[in-house]
C-alpha cells in the first residue's frame, strides 16, 4: 500500500490542493457578490414583480442564458483576452479566477432567482401592503425568506466550481485538476490520479454537508 | 392634487368637519404621531352620505350620518394579456366603521377589488377614493404613507418563515420607522391583544392555522390603521378556527371602529360578521345592501345560487302533496310559536320541509319552506303573511 504512493509528491500535491481551495472559495466569494444582486435583478425584473420590466428582463434573461450555454472549456478559453486585460495574465490561480466566475455566476443567479420564487406571493403582498419600499422588501423579507434557497444555491454552486477548477488545470491554472492531468493522465502516474480524485471527493462531501447544515440551520419551515 | 380631490369630496358629499383631521396623510414619520388607537375618536369627519341612506343597517343603530371611508366609482380593471375585464364598472360606498363583506366565485374579481384599495393594483379606469385620496393619483412616498392606514390579512397568512411571531408584527413598525423601544411595547400589546402572548418567539411553523392569522392579524393592526382588508382570511382554517378568527375580527371592529372590507365565496361568513353586502360576478356587482336583506330577500340568481352553497336554499320538496310555500321570518317573530298555533287555528296541517334557522350577526331569522295541506289554507297563509314573508 505504501508502495503504490511511494512516488507521489506529497508536497506539490499539498500546494495544488490550497490552489483549488483559493481558486474554489475566491471565485465563490465573488460568484455571490456578482451572481445574488444579478439573480434579484432578475427576480424583481420579471414579470409582475415590483420592477416589473419586460425589456431589462429579457437583456438579464440572454446575458446570463448565453454565458450559461457555452462550456465552461471554451469559455475558458474565449475569456483569455479579458482575463489578460483583467488581472493581466491568463495562467495561475489569478488567471483562473476570471473564467470561473463568468462561468459560475450566472449559474448562480439563475438559482438566486428560482430560490426567491419559491417566496410566497402573500408574504411579499404583506410586505408591501405595510408600506415597504422596494429596499425594505428586498432586504428585509426576500433575502432572509430565500436564505436557506440561497445557501443551497451557493453550495451547488461552490461544488459546480471544483469541478470548473480541474478543468481551468488543463489550461494552466493549477490546482488539483492540473495535477491529475499532468501527473495522472500525461506520465501515467495511476497513484497521484487516486489521490487527486480523492481529495477531490473529499472536498466535495464537506462543502455539500457544510452546506446542508447551514440550510438547516436557517430553515423555519 | 390630493387637496383639490378632499374638497370635491367635501362638495360632493357635504363633509362636516368637527375638528380638522390630526396627521394627515404623508405629515411627519409615524413614530412622532400619538398612538393611532387612541387618535381614531379626533381624527373624524362627519359625512352625510347619500348612498348609503337607501337601506338600513340591521342590529345598528339606524344612523342617518354616516361617513365614507371608501368610495369606488365606476372602476374597470383589465390585465395585460387580455382574458376580459377582471372588473367591469364596480360602484360601492364602504362607511366608515362598517363590515363590509364582498362576495363572489373564485375569478368574480374579488381579489382585484380589494388590492385596488390600498394601490396593489391600480384601476384601468374609473377611481377609488380612501378617505377623500384618489389612490391612483398618489406617488410612491405617499402611497407608502397611505398603505400604514391600511392593514391586510390573506388566506395564506403571508407572514415571513423566517420571523418570529414577535418579528413579524414588528415588521411594519420597523418599516414605519418606529424607535425600538416603542416597537417593543407595541409588539407586546398586539399580541395580548389577539392572545398570543406566550407565543411571541416561535416561528409561524410551530402554530396552527388559527394562530397563523391572528399573527396576520395583530400585524396588519401595528400601524394602527383605519381599514383591515381580509382576502379569504378565513377560507384556510376549519369552521370552528373560522368563527374564532371572524368573532375576533368582529370584536376589532366594535372596539377600535375599524373599518373592514372582506372578500370571500362563503355566505357564512359574511352572515357572521358583515354588515353589508356586494355580490360580485364577472366584474360586476349584481346585488348590493345589508346583510338581511341579501340573505333573506335575494334579488339575482348568483345571490341565491351562493345561498344554496351555503344550504340556505334548500332543494324544495316535490313530493308533498298539498301547497308548499317559502316562508321567512326575521326578528322577534322567529322565536314565535307560530306553526302550532296556526295549525290549531286554522285546522291545516303544516309540515316544515326544508329550513334553515340562524342568526344575521345580531338578528334571529328562519327561512322555511312549509308544505300545508287540509282545512283552511287560505287563512294559514294569511296567519303566516302576518308574521314574515310568504313566496
Amino acid at each position: 500500500m505504501t508502495d503504490f504512493f511511494a512516488d507521489v509528491v506529497w508536497s506539490d500535491i499539498a500546494l495544488a490542493t490550497v490552489d483549488t481551495l483559493i481558486m474554489v472559495f475566491g471565485s465563490l466569494g465573488l460568484t455571490v457578490l456578482i451572481g445574488l444582486p444579478l439573480g434579484l435583478a432578475l427576480f424583481l425584473t420579471a414579470p409582475e414583480q415590483v420592477w416589473a420590466n419586460r425589456g431589462l428582463h429579457g437583456a438579464l434573461a440572454v446575458a446570463v442564458n448565453i454565458l450559461r450555454s457555452l462550456p465552461f472549456i471554451i469559455l475558458l478559453i474565449v475569456l483569455i483576452p479579458v482575463t489578460l486585460a483583467l488581472v493581466g495574465t491568463s495562467l495561475g490561480v489569478a488567471g483562473a479566477i476570471v473564467p470561473l466566475v463568468a462561468g459560475a455566476a450566472p449559474f448562480f443567479a439563475r438559482l438566486v432567482e428560482t430560490a426567491l420564487r419559491e417566496v410566497d406571493r402573500n408574504t411579499i403582498e404583506a410586505v408591501q401592503a405595510m408600506g415597504a419600499t422596494t429596499r425594505d422588501l428586498v432586504l428585509r423579507a426576500l433575502l432572509p425568506e430565500a436564505l436557506p434557497g440561497i445557501i443551497a444555491a451557493g453550495t451547488v454552486t461552490a461544488i459546480a466550481l471544483v469541478s470548473y477548477t480541474a478543468m481551468a488545470g488543463a489550461v494552466g491554472a493549477g490546482g488539483l485538476g492540473d495535477l491529475a492531468i499532468r501527473y495522472g493522465y500525461q506520465r501515467f502516474q495511476t497513484d497521484v490520479m487516486v489521490v487527486t480524485v480523492a481529495l477531490l471527493i473529499v472536498l466535495v462531501q464537506l462543502v455539500q454537508m457544510l452546506g446542508d447544515r447551514l440550510v438547516r440551520h436557517f430553515s423555519r419551515r | 392634487m390630493q387637496v383639490e380631490t378632499a374638497v370635491q369630496e367635501s362638495r360632493d358629499t357635504r363633509i362636516m368637519p368637527i375638528r380638522p383631521r390630526v396627521g394627515p396623510l404623508g405629515a411627519g414619520p409615524p413614530s412622532c404621531e400619538p398612538d393611532p388607537l387612541s387618535q381614531k375618536s379626533l381624527s373624524f369627519w362627519l359625512i352625510v352620505d347619500r348612498g348609503c341612506a337607501n337601506r338600513a343597517t340591521p342590529g345598528k343603530p339606524q344612523e342617518t350620518v354616516q361617513t365614507t371611508m371608501i368610495r369606488i366609482d365606476n372602476v374597470h380593471k383589465r390585465f395585460a394579456g387580455g382574458g376580459g375585464a377582471a372588473l367591469a364598472g364596480v360602484d360601492l360606498t364602504i362607511a366608515r366603521g362598517e363590515v363590509f363583506g364582498v362576495i363572489g366565485r373564485s375569478g368574480a374579481g374579488k381579489s382585484t377589488l380589494l388590492r385596488l384599495l390600498n394601490g396593489l393594483e391600480k384601476p384601468s379606469e374609473g377611481h377609488v377614493r380612501f378617505d377623500g385620496i384618489d389612490v391612483a393619483t398618489l406617488g410612491p412616498a405617499d402611497l407608502r404613507q397611505l398603505r400604514r392606514r391600511v392593514g391586510m390579512i390573506f388566506q395564506n397568512f403571508g407572514l415571513l418563515s423566517s420571523a418570529t411571531v414577535a418579528q413579524n408584527v414588528a415588521l411594519p413598525l420597523k418599516i414605519a420607522g418606529t424607535p425600538r423601544a416603542a416597537i417593543a411595547a407595541r409588539v407586546a400589546e398586539l399580541l395580548d391583544r389577539v392572545g398570543l402572548h406566550d407565543h411571541a418567539t416561535k416561528y409561524p411553523a410551530q402554530l396552527s392555522g388559527g394562530q397563523k392569522q391572528r399573527v396576520g392579524i395583530a400585524r396588519a393592526l401595528a400601524t394602527g390603521p383605519d381599514v383591515l382588508l381580509c382576502d379569504e382570511a378565513t377560507s384556510a382554517l376549519d369552521p370552528e378556527t373560522t368563527r374564532d378568527v371572524l368573532a375576533l375580527i368582529a370584536a376589532l371592529n366594535r372596539d377600535l371602529g375599524l373599518t373592514i372590507v372582506l372578500i370571500t365565496h362563503e355566505m357564512d361568513v359574511v352572515r357572521q360578521v358583515c354588515d353589508r353586502v356586494a355580490v360580485l360576478k364577472a366584474g360586476q356587482v349584481v346585488e348590493a345592501g345589508p346583510v338581511a336583506d341579501v340573505v333573506i330577500d335575494p334579488q339575482h340568481a348568483e345571490t341565491r345560487a351562493l345561498l344554496a352553497d351555503a344550504g340556505d336554499i334548500g332543494p324544495g320538496a316535490h313530493d308533498f302533496a298539498g301547497q308548499v310555500v317559502h316562508f321567512t321570518v326575521h326578528g322577534a317573530a322567529t322565536t314565535t310559536p307560530l306553526i302550532s298555533r296556526i295549525a290549531r287555528e286554522t285546522g291545516a296541517d303544516l309540515t316544515i320541509l326544508d329550513g334553515r334557522v340562524g342568526r344575521l350577526r345580531d338578528t334571529a331569522y328562519a327561512q322555511l319552506t312549509l308544505g300545508i295541506a287540509g282545512g283552511n289554507t287560505a287563512a294559514a297563509l294569511e296567519l303566516l303573511a302576518q308574521y314574515g314573508r310568504v313566496s
